[in-house]
């Protein structure tokens, strides 16, 4: 049975299951809500909960399941000959599934019967060019094994998907048949339905958490493969970085780390002094009309997708700068319109609504006491917000701008459209240089060997920026906690 | 001795220190305050007593112009200072806060330290010449907000961590320090127990000697142990005004005597 159906046929169940149950419990009751422990949606929603959470998961761990033994199976099939490693033995098998789904699409256009498709043999008959006829073309002529796997395949992949449904519908009726038989009018259904809730909130947090978890393994393994192959003493501490596909590369991180330092200390020095007086003079000087309007144009910035930062400093930023400190007219610092400062500045400004929001907000949270406790000493309103506003609000404010940097070093596009490429340790701000992030897209867009250092560094790279970007962070976070304690 | 300061007291509580006529206060369309007069004397304690939203902190709050900083607030009127209107356009609100102390309703300790706390108004106000000269100051102002000996060792503590009545006389120590004219308290026990109110009531007697207290109460012993004077508001109004045994004994208004013997309020 297809999966769509057997999904409707569940959820069509679940529904029946609703309606009966609330009816048995409110027959129990002789049709008095009073005398029922919970209201009566609550009964019918415990049926249908107790027909849908075994349904699915049945489903679902068998779709996860299935082509993991299947796999398994078949791909003992195949000779050792025909594989050297893990790598090539991936690329048989997703040779044997498109025959076999090749086979599935030849059956269902009626080229092919399903007697003949079980014992069609590569000996007798020209499987690329029937499967070719019937649109699924094939790299390579379709060696014996490979269609015996198929067709293996095939098999074990109908008698699975039979027993799916079996197992499914059984396991939604068996639900179906206890939740109704349990359905009487002292049922605390309210409680058990709150369980599930709870559960569903449980499993929402626990996916967020997991995948962090995830991303963090995948990043671990390739990294681990990496420095197989190339010494973390020469990664973490070469001042060279000259990948080449050919071998023989160097790959320090020194320089693209340098070089995401700089842009960063650059964004940075743009954005917090600015973000900063904005925040402050939008929390304590502007009037609720000025706030009302200049906040959210302050935070429309704060929507615009990076890549057009991007273009805004390759196209506006870059050439304004060339007029002033290029070399035609200008003071000859620069050479080109990509420099550090170029992203730098683009970056600060992309920073800005990041800085100031957040600043804002810690800076309203600071308890009108402090201010009154101030102004009635005589104190003018820039002396209130120097000394006694900012510093109460520093932590927080510090938090802020640790969460704007760990944004910084992370950012990809400015960097790509507005450093450059060049891989330089260099002091002058107006050389074009280039950081971590876009090495690891470089390194890996392309037809590079997934296997080879040139390519794994780029995982070796995003771990260092993960792990940097992860202690800022929690840096960021308990400064924060600590100054929630002040005023509690 | 003795007699000498009895005397000087005489003198000085004939002058009157803060003048109010036909003051009117607006939040937006409330009428918050109407025509209160009201002759403050110095080196007196005045009391305003009166139930809660009858005005007599906002009143106080026109007294050193705090409600300026309240957008919506508008005060109309005259109050004068020794003289002259602080509501005069050359007056600088700033100036007038230095002169005219305020204590608030819950302790507001700045989150430094106990000194710097002390320190922040002699410092923007350039009131010590020299460190010698701003640790006097500092040591001062505590003694005479009563909590020298118990902070003297733990000047550099946060002042945050002291307990709420500490806390209490740090700010009135705090508001002492920048050696204002007029203190003005705004329910400044309310949130303290009765030992440290019976600690912020002395320092509020010792205080008279230096200068002129306005203190909003919403208890009535209070008003009676503390102060000299006594105002009554309700409902915006300034019901009567007189010396505080007058109010408290032999009031001349039914309103005022309702409230005190407990019928309104």
């Amino acid at each position: 049975m297809p999966l769509l159906w057997l999904f409707i046929l569940i959820l069509a169940l679940g529904l029946l299951g609703f309606i009966l149950g609330r009816t048995r419990a409110l027959k129990d009751a002789h049709g008095d809500i009073r005398l029922l422990h919970s209201l009566p949606n609550y009964y019918g929603s415990n049926v249908l909960l107790a027909v849908l959470i075994p349904g699915l998961a049945v489903l679902l761990l068998w779709l996860i399941l299935q082509p993991m033994l299947i796999q398994g199976q078949v791909s003992s099939m195949i000779p050792n000959t025909a594989y050297t490693d893990k790598g090539s033995l991936n690329l048989v098998m997703s040779d044997v599934r498109r025959v076999a789904e090749g086979l599935d699409i030849a059956v269902e256009q009626g080229s092919l019967t399903r007697e003949q498709a079980r014992d069609i043999r590569t000996e007798l008959t020209d499987i690329r060019a029937r499967l070719g006829a019937v649109g699924v073309a094939l790299g390579s002529n379709v060696e014996s094994y490979v269609l015996k796997a198929a067709q293996k395949y095939r098999t074990m992949n109908a008698v699975g998907n039979w027993m799916m449904t079996v197992a499914v519908l059984g396991a939604a009726l068996a639900g179906f048949a206890v939740s109704m038989l349990r359905t009487n009018k002292d049922m605390r259904a309210r409680n058990s339905v709150e369980k599930v809730i709870l559960g569903l909130l449980i499993g929402a947090a626990s996916i967020a958490i997991l995948t962090t978890l995830g991303i963090v393994l995948s990043l671990i393994f390739n990294t681990i493969e990496f420095f197989k192959l190339y010494p973390a003493l020469d990664f973490f501490f070469g001042t060279t970085w000259s990948p080449s596909f050919g071998g023989g590369s160097e790959l320090g991180i020194l320089p693209l780390f340098w070089g995401t330092l700089y842009v960063s200390i650059i964004a940075l020095l743009v954005a917090v002094p600015i973000g900063l007086f904005a925040a402050i003079y939008l929390s304590e000087y502007a009037g609720p009309k000025v706030r009302a309007i200049a906040k959210p144009l302050l935070e429309v910035l704060a929507g615009i997708p990076t890549i057009v930062y991007g273009l805004f400093a390759l196209l506006t930023v870059g050439p304004m700068l060339m007029t002033v400190f290029g070399s035609d007219g200008g003071l000859g610092w620069m050479q080109g319109g990509r420099s550090v400062m170029t992203a730098g500045l683009v970056m600060g400004v992309m920073l800005i609504p990041f800085v100031s929001s957040l600043s804002d907000d810690i800076i309203n949270a600071v308890p009108q006491a402090m201010r009154d406790g101030s102004l009635g000493l005589g104190a003018t309103k820039s002396e209130t917000v120097r000394q006694v506003v900012l510093p109460a609000a520093l932590p927080g404010i510090v938090g802020a701008i640790l969460l704007a940097a760990s944004r910084a070093i992370g950012e990809t596009m400015i960097v790509v459209l507005g450093a450059g490429a060049a891989a330089k340790l260099n002091l002058n701000p107006f050389e074009a240089m280039t950081t971590v992030t876009t090495r690891i897209v470089s390194q890996l867009t392309g037809d590079a060997d997934f296997a080879s250092a040139e390519a794994l560094v780029a995982f070796a790279l995003g771990m260092t920026l993960f792990v940097i970007t992860l202690c800022l962070n929690i840096f960021a976070l308990v400064i924060v906690r600590k100054y929630r304690e002040q005023y509690d | 001795m003795n007699d000498m300061r009895i005397v000087r007291k005489d003198v000085d509580m004939n002058d009157t220190k803060i003048s109010a006529k036909k003051v009117q206060v607006f939040y937006g369309d409330t009428h918050a305050i109407k025509d209160v007069d009201v002759e403050i004397k110095d080196k007196t304690v005045t009391a305003f007593i009166g139930p809660s939203g009858c005005g007599k902190s906002t009143f106080l709050r026109c007294l050193n112009r705090m409600n300026d900083t309240i957008d919506i607030c508008r005060v109309e009127g005259n109050i004068l200072l020794d003289g002259e209107d602080i509501y005069d356009k050359r007056v600088d609100p700033v100036q007038l806060r230095a002169k005219v102390g305020m204590v608030f309703q819950r302790p507001n300790p700045f989150p430094k330290s106990i000194y710097d706390n002390i320190a922040y108004g002699p410092r923007i106000h350039g009131l010590a010449k020299n460190k010698a000269d701003l640790d006097e100051i500092v040591e001062k102002a505590l003694r005479r907000g009563a909590i020298w000996d118990e902070v003297k060792d733990r000047l550099d503590a946060p002042g945050t961590g002291l307990s709420g009545g500490q806390q209490q006389r740090l700010c009135i120590a705090r508001a002492v320090a920048t050696e204002p004219e007029v203190l003005l308290m705004d329910e400044p026990c309310s949130a303290l127990d009765p030992i440290a109110t019976l600690q912020v009531e002395e320092l509020i007697d010792e205080l008279r000697e230096n200068f002129s207290v306005v203190i909003v109460t919403h208890s009535m012993q209070q008003a009676a142990r503390v102060s000299q004077k006594t105002a009554f508001f309700h409902l915006g109004n300034l019901v009567e005004y007189g010396d505080t045994e007058q109010i408290f004994t032999n009031p001349q208004d039914e309103r005022t005597e309702s409230y005190i013997t407990g019928r309104i309020g």
